[in-house]
């Protein structure tokens, strides 16, 4: 691929996907066929009902997941043909999770948390602590490092998965539905922050069936059926910032 | 990921479920004490036993109501007829080429001198008793014919019973208890050392009649021969066996030393073995409650496994985080076993007849043991953690 000074490189590939499930002798087509780059600094949606296969997509791009065929191309590698544990080492240098349903290991404080990605690459000891306490102050929580997940509200558990998402200096953060498990404040609050880091640089992909919140990225990929329907830039981009000064001003606390 | 970082991890998972990790540990604690403790005794008997045969002295032959069937082990036929003190002296008058025919009672019994106690061992014969003990007298005297004849309670003791009972005395004329009976000390043996494991040094040594009274017995266990020179033995051996005949027909047995001593050894060897092997199925039964407790966890933790593998965990780290968690629960199920079952034998020798001996080795093979059963019933459920599929593990409730 020739390279435009003008167009940023492309940091994560589909070429093709197509993922077949096997349930009970019924063939469940997820994926049928779909092509996708994401470039770095981009933020993007991948936005589609219910069932459509926005998760599987995201859980192949995330090497999660293999596919049936297809190839997926991360950081220039094609991981189609690595190893599960190549896989894993891949995943933990390039990408970084949120989940809808936040993820975090229970009795486990936020601290503890943010550092599980560092543990498994190897870094140890002050500079573990250190870079998942710069981590949980870029989120806001530098106040609640000792916390277990268990005593922080949604929006806080949300936020220390995006520090642990963060920790590592991953290629892309890969979001599936981060606000679908919170009150609307506080998924104002998450995409506000995601907004926030893709600003600083972090390339973005944010998984969702609402539309408002596709809205906040630059661009959407709406999926339908397991292909891809339309793309299109975001004309009136929502930012998040501006929705939390709009809220009546008891609320914006926390 | 290091190693020590795994430790660390797993004794967080222990840790967040402390009643359960204790409960777990519990069964390896009890097989570890049982073997610890069951190999103790086994080995403190066959010391006992070896020690005092040990302590005979040499060019011996030992004559035993009963058959034998074979010298290296083999049914005994109960005898129907013990020998008494007359038996030793029928010989004595009708065998030549013996120095000493002596009548022997060994039995285990405590001694006492003021709130100083030990267990021992009691070596009775006839004033030429010290023909066949090989101990030597460091001070005092042997027992006289006259108190054999008197059955007077008179003592010698070992060099370890002087130790234990007068530390930094003169035990000379002191009196003693035995079986609760009072006893004079007349003299005390030099020490000797142990033999294979045997403490032939906690004997005491007291006439033949003397301690039919305090063992209450009327028989005697052993008659004990000593032969003039060593090319005699055989033909004592048979001489022996023909002027018994009359009296016992094939109801009686010689053996030499060496035999009798490897007989009892691989007896007691054997008992040992056993032990060893009834304590190590509960060791076993221990370890697979670990595997049931650690199958039961990577359920529960399922998600957690999807969680760490999203983020980049490798299979090893898997395998290795769960294999530690259940070697941590066995081998600190296996430390306190050893710190039970080794207080356990020491109470037991201290405050009960039974003679327990916890050997390096028995420790050291507890250990291992314990630890290979944590390595054996943790491998496969932390091999089933470490092959989850991420995607499956995050979905799972
Ligand atoms: N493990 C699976 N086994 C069988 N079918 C699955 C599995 N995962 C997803 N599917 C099916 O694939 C389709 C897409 O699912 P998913 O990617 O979760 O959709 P979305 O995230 O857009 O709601 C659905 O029809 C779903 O039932
Ligand atoms: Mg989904």
């Amino acid at each position: 691929m020739p390279t435009d000074p003008a167009t940023p490189r492309v940091v994560l590939e589909t070429r093709d996907v197509i993922k077949t499930y096997f349930l009970e002798g019924i063939e469940v087509n997820a994926l049928r066929g779909v092509s996708l780059t994401i470039r770095e600094g981009e933020m993007v949606s991948l936005m589609g009902p219910s069932g459509s296969g926005k998760s599987t997509l995201m859980h192949i791009v995330g090497l999660l997941d293999t596919p049936t065929s297809g190839q997926v191309v991360l950081e220039n590698v094609d991981a189609s043909t690595m190893s599960a544990n190549q896989l894993a080492e891949l995943r933990n240098r390039y990408i970084g999770f949120v989940f809808q349903s936040f993820n975090l290991l229970p009795r486990t404080s936020a601290l503890a948390n943010v550092e599980l990605p560092l543990v498994y690459s190897g870094v140890s000891g002050s500079e573990r602590t250190r870079r998942a306490k710069a981590a949980l102050e870029r989120v806001a929580l530098a106040n609640r490092l000792g916390h277990f997940s268990s005593q922080l509200s949604g929006g806080q558990q949300q936020r220390v998965a995006i520090a642990r998402a963060l920790v590592s200096n991953p290629s892309i953060v890969l979001a599936d539905e981060p606000t679908g498990n919170l009150d609307s404040k506080s998924g104002i609050e998450v995409m506000a922050m995601l907004q926030e880091l893709n600003a600083q640089g972090i390339t973005v992909v944010v998984v969702t069936h609402d539309d408002r919140i596709a809205r906040h990225a630059q661009r959407v990929v709406r999926i339908l059926d397991g292909r891809i329907q339309s793309e299109e830039i975001v004309r009136q981009r929502i930012q998040a910032a501006d929705e939390l000064r709009d809220l009546p001003a008891e609320e914006v606390a926390g | 990921m290091n190693f020590l970082e795994s430790v660390r991890i797993a004794f967080r998972a222990l840790a967040a479920n402390k009643a359960r990790s204790l409960l777990t540990m519990l069964g390896v604690i009890i097989g570890v004490a049982a073997v610890i403790l069951l190999v103790g005794i086994g080995t403190g008997v066959q010391d006992e036993v070896t020690g005092s045969i040990e302590g005979l002295g040499s060019n011996l032959l030992f004559v035993l109501p009963g058959q034998f069937d074979s010298p290296t082990g083999g049914q005994p036929t109960p005898p129907s007829r013990q020998f008494t003190i007359e038996d030793a002296q029928y010989i004595e008058r009708r065998v030549s080429g013996l120095d000493a025919v002596v009548p022997v009672i060994q039995g285990g019994a405590t001694i006492k001198s003021g709130n100083r106690s030990m267990r021992v061992v009691v070596a009775a014969a006839t004033e030429q008793g010290n023909e066949v003990f090989s101990a030597t007298i460091e001070d005092g005297r042997h027992y006289r014919r006259s108190e054999v004849q008197a059955a007077s309670r008179v003592v010698a003791l070992g060099a370890s019973v002087t130790r234990q009972l007068f530390p930094g005395q003169d035990p000379l004329g002191k009196s003693v208890t035995i079986q609760g009976q009072r006893f004079t000390v007349i003299g005390h043996y030099q020490a000797q050392g142990g033999g294979f494991g045997g403490d032939q040094d906690a004997q005491v040594y007291m006439p033949v009649t003397t301690a039919q009274r305090v063992l209450g017995v009327d028989d005697i266990g052993t008659i004990v021969v000593k032969v003039s020179d060593s090319e005699g033995i055989d033909r004592a051996k048979a001489d022996i066996l023909r002027v018994m005949k009359p009296r016992f027909g094939d109801e009686i047995t010689v053996f030499s030393q060496e035999q009798t001593l490897g007989i009892l050894s691989d007896l007691l060897g054997t008992l040992t073995y056993m032990l060893a092997g009834i304590a190590g199925i509960s060791l076993l039964v221990g370890g697979i409650g670990i595997m049931n407790i650690m199958l039961v966890s990577v359920q529960e933790r399922t998600r957690e496994i999807g969680i760490r593998k999203a983020v980049g965990a490798r299979t090893y780290d898997i395998l290795s985080q769960f294999v530690i968690e259940a070697v941590a629960l066995s081998v600190m199920g296996g430390g306190i076993g050893i710190a039970i079952g080794w207080g356990g034998a020491k109470i037991l020798s201290a405050s009960t007849p039974v003679p327990s001996e916890v050997t390096p080795w028995a420790v050291a093979m507890a250990f291992f043991f314990a630890f290979g059963v944590g390595v054996f019933f943790g491998v496969y459920p932390a091999y089933k953690a470490s092959k989850l599929d991420p995607i499956v593990a995050l979905r799972y409730e």
